[in-house]
């Protein structure tokens, strides 16, 4: 493996597993703005006493993958810094009232009613903002203005390749993390919750399926270079489909712990994890060698090898000193019974 | 105005703003520890409800502090981003490093709000330790890249590339210490000042309140002494600072010191304001030969002055005032923390007069003006370069444009999240009177977060 893929891998990583943090933590918002009402389904509850440990470790992740970026690939970052200004300000707009919200919330009970539609409201428009970075990488939103790259605006908001993205990234993110708290409440024995969120996942998990096949169909058209090159990773994509059917089939089977109910969600999640794993392996190597196409490839927008030296060795050091600490919160958050199962968070 | 002066005006609005949480979020970490640490040794219960208050607070601060520094780090890219392809090939190890340290502080953080009630005491003790920790680490290593703009290290540019890249030259380049020292010695100074004014401003409410009053006493007491050590550490590390300017970049410290002329046995100007038609310093007090003595610790150090510089390298001259007004709120933090010693510990009296007890209360906001007052110093007395001598601010702005939108709708959110947040604190804190804290049974379950 040469550094250049080294390095794109480890920001890969990184995006994926922001993806899955992140998709948990904006859902778990909207959905405990849905259910806001439901005071026997304790539907909310379940998704605060996710999302109120989480928000503060998923948020770095944000901070990780820009500043890995700029490390691995200064070359990318002046085109990309450019051209995203404006969405990126947006992004960041939408983020910072976001989670500053979601803590005033936590604080003042009172007011958790309209703090709680705030966070419910951003989180489903960052998403669909964060997603279109990957269209804009595809090449055809940049333009040269008086000699300096330039996004056209106008252009991406009336492209269907766009919307496709935006579709899959709000559906993804509704289907994502209902499923993972259908799995939290399932844990913590809250059936009435774990039956909303079985419910919510088996709608919404056929619509992201068909926003993905939206997605390839608009790929097609508007991003040709990139729909080709997929196609030769096309059994990774059947793979990616067939671990979806695995998922819905896991939430038919009976459940092991309930002898009435339903599904095993545990089995899904793990399923749906694989299936957005095999598909987003296939998006990304077809991506290569291009970071934004037809100008930055992982080559050209590289750092300085002396960099990525110092770069690696201090991921190795950062990983060992930091994994006990992530074991420790897992076990803490996400294991303790005490926590999971409490009967009224905070 | 030019996409320059607003790019430069939003980025600043943005640090403005972040620095105040962020400094809090580096020094109340620390005084939470040693809140924690005073209880573990004396068992008296106001020191656990007083690290617990103190962390709520907290955790409503970093509600903004981990926002805006996210702003910060992303629009450096957005608005930078000829200055982030250098550091990006050279100095990104800082960068690198700092996650870390974010990760460690938000991993602990939440274990220490969320999971308090269900670890043990020194397990609770270590991740205070391990927040404050990652808290100081992530100041030093985001100051460490500051540093490197002013005292480049590590890399060479030729014919427009960039050669020679040594990652650990430039992380440990010359001045890293010394300024990452300043930043967080005067976060701790001002984390633990602004719990003095509060302290302070409740103890002359509750008077009546003898239970009230002496916990706020206690808090005080803590408070001053913590803020006393560190604004004298800061001013020790501030005066090798002014070494530094001498040695590495004596055009910012000629703009300081509002000196126009090359010479030994120099004066050292203070107050007033530099004029540039006169070439001096007006309605200034002058010490003669201070500042050859302060830049090099004889009389005898020639000073370089503002003449012996091309003009278009000068700083802008305002930044005198800056560093004035930032070393004038130093000294009396330190004068205000000396009288409060004796007038305690020497002369023995038992209470504070009134005076004394407005003069801390004050002492909170002017720590966050000094802060302020400092980090504007340090960046435009660095213009009109980006990375000192090496690349021009006006050679990393982004070429985009439309910046003046983005400017409105930043202050906007700024504006919004300040009003949240001193709604949020006084809300909670109205509805948590101390008193409900202190006549809790400690075995109810009270020290939960």
């Amino acid at each position: 493996m040469t550094n250049e893929l080294i390095a794109i891998t480890l920001i890969w990583g990184f995006i994926f597993i922001y993806a899955v943090m992140a998709t948990m933590d904006f859902g778990a918002g909207f959905w405990s703005m849905v259910y806001i009402n439901q005071e026997k389904t304790k539907a909310t509850n379940i998704a605060n006493r996710y999302l109120s440990p989480t928000w503060e470790v998923t948020n770095v992740f944000i901070v990780a993958i820009v500043v890995a970026l700029v490390s691995f690939f200064p070359g990318a970052t002046f085109l990309l810094g450019t051209v995203l200004l404006v969405p990126g300000s947006i992004i960041l707009l939408l983020l910072a009232i976001r989670s500053a919200f979601l803590v005033f919330a936590h604080i003042t009970k009172e007011y958790e009613k309209a703090l709680t539609y705030i966070s419910g409201i951003t989180g489903i428009i960052i998403p669909a903002l964060l997603i279109s970075v990957l269209p804009i990488t595809h090449g055809e939103f940049i333009e040269m203005k008086n000699g300096t790259p330039a996004l056209n605006i106008s252009r991406l908001l009336t492209s269907p390749h766009e919307y496709a993205f935006i579709g899959f990234a709000i559906s993804s993110t509704l289907f994502l993390s209902s499923l993972l708290l259908a799995d939290y409440s399932n844990v913590a024995d809250e059936n009435d919750a774990y039956r909303i969120y079985r419910r919510d996942a088996l709608i919404l998990g056929p619509i992201s399926l068909l926003m993905a096949l939206f997605i390839m169909l608009t790929m097609q058209r508007e991003a040709t270079w990139l729909y080709e090159k997929m196609m030769n990773y096309l059994p990774w994509l059947i793979g990616s489909v067939l671990m979806f059917f695995v998922a819905g089939i896991a939430l038919f089977l009976p459940s092991t712990k309930h002898k009435e109910m339903r599904g095993r969600p545990r089995l899904a999640v793990v399923a749906i994890v694989i299936q957005y794993f095999l598909a987003s392996y296939a998006y990304g190597k077809a991506h290569l060698p291009y970071m934004i196409y037809p100008d930055v490839t992982i080559q050209s927008g590289f750092t300085h090898p002396n960099t990525f030296r110092a770069l690696f060795a201090s991921y190795i050091v950062g990983f060992l000193i930091l994994f006990p600490g992530f074991v420790y919160f897992w076990r803490l958050f996400m294991k303790d019974q005490r926590y999971v199962r409490q009967k009224n968070e905070g | 105005m030019d996409d320059l002066v607003i790019a430069r005006s939003l980025f600043g609005t943005t640090m403005a703003f972040h620095i105040i949480f962020a400094t809090l979020g580096v020094g109340i970490p620390l005084m939470i520890l040693f809140a924690e640490l005073l209880y573990q040794k004396t068992k008296d219960r106001d020191y656990a409800v007083m690290a617990k208050r103190w962390t709520k607070g907290l955790a409503v601060l970093l509600g903004v502090a981990i926002p805006s520094g996210t702003i910060a780090g992303v629009q450096l890219s957005l608005l930078w981003p000829g200055f982030m392809e250098v550091i990006g090939k050279v100095m990104s190890l800082p960068f690198q490093i700092e996650i870390y340290a974010f990760f460690i502080e938000a991993l602990f953080m939440s274990i220490y709000v969320y999971a308090a009630d269900r670890i043990s005491p020194a397990m609770r003790i270590l991740s205070v330790t391990l927040i404050a920790i990652g808290a100081s680490a992530s100041a030093i290593l985001i100051t460490n890249v500051h540093a490197f703009e002013g005292t480049p290290a590590g890399f060479r540019i030729e014919n427009g590339e960039i050669v020679d890249v040594d990652p650990w030259v430039a992380f440990f380049n010359p001045s890293f210490f010394v300024t990452a020292g300043h930043v967080v010695l005067s976060a701790f100074m001002t984390g633990a000042f602004v719990l003095a004014s509060i302290a302070a401003y409740h103890m002359l409410r509750t008077k009546h309140h003898e239970r009230v009053y002496r916990f706020h006493r206690k808090a005080l007491m803590l408070s001053l002494t913590v803020g006393g050590i560190f604004s004298l550490l800061t001013a020790l590390n501030g005066h090798e600072s002014a070494q530094l300017l001498h040695k590495y970049q004596p055009e910012k410290l000629a703009a300081a010191e509002g000196l126009f002329e090359t010479q030994s046995h120099a004066p050292l100007a203070i107050g007033g304001y530099t004029d540039r038609e006169t070439e001096s310093v007006k309605w200034a007090i002058e010490i003669p030969w201070a500042l050859s003595f302060l830049a090099g610790n004889s009389f005898d150090t020639v000073v370089r002055g503002l003449n012996d510089f091309p003009k278009e390298w000068w700083p802008p001259l305002f930044v005198h005032t800056l560093f004035n007004a930032m070393v004038g709120i130093g000294f009396l933090l330190i004068l205000l923390s000396i009288i409060g010693f004796v007038w305690n510990k020497i002369m023995k009296r038992p209470t504070f007069p009134h005076w004394l007890m407005w003069c801390f209360i004050a002492a909170g906001p002017l720590s966050v003006l000094g802060i302020e007052f400092g980090w504007i110093f340090a960046c435009t007395g660095r213009q009109p370069w980006v990375i000192y001598r090496m690349m021009k601010t006006e050679n990393a702005v982004t070429q985009t444009g439309n910046l003046a939108t983005l400017f409105v709708l930043f202050v906007a959110v700024y504006i919004i999240l300040s009003i949240a947040v001193v709604l949020v604190l006084r809300y909670y804190f109205r509805r948590h009177p101390v008193a409900n804290d202190l006549e809790e049974k400690p075995n109810e379950g009270s020290l939960q977060m």
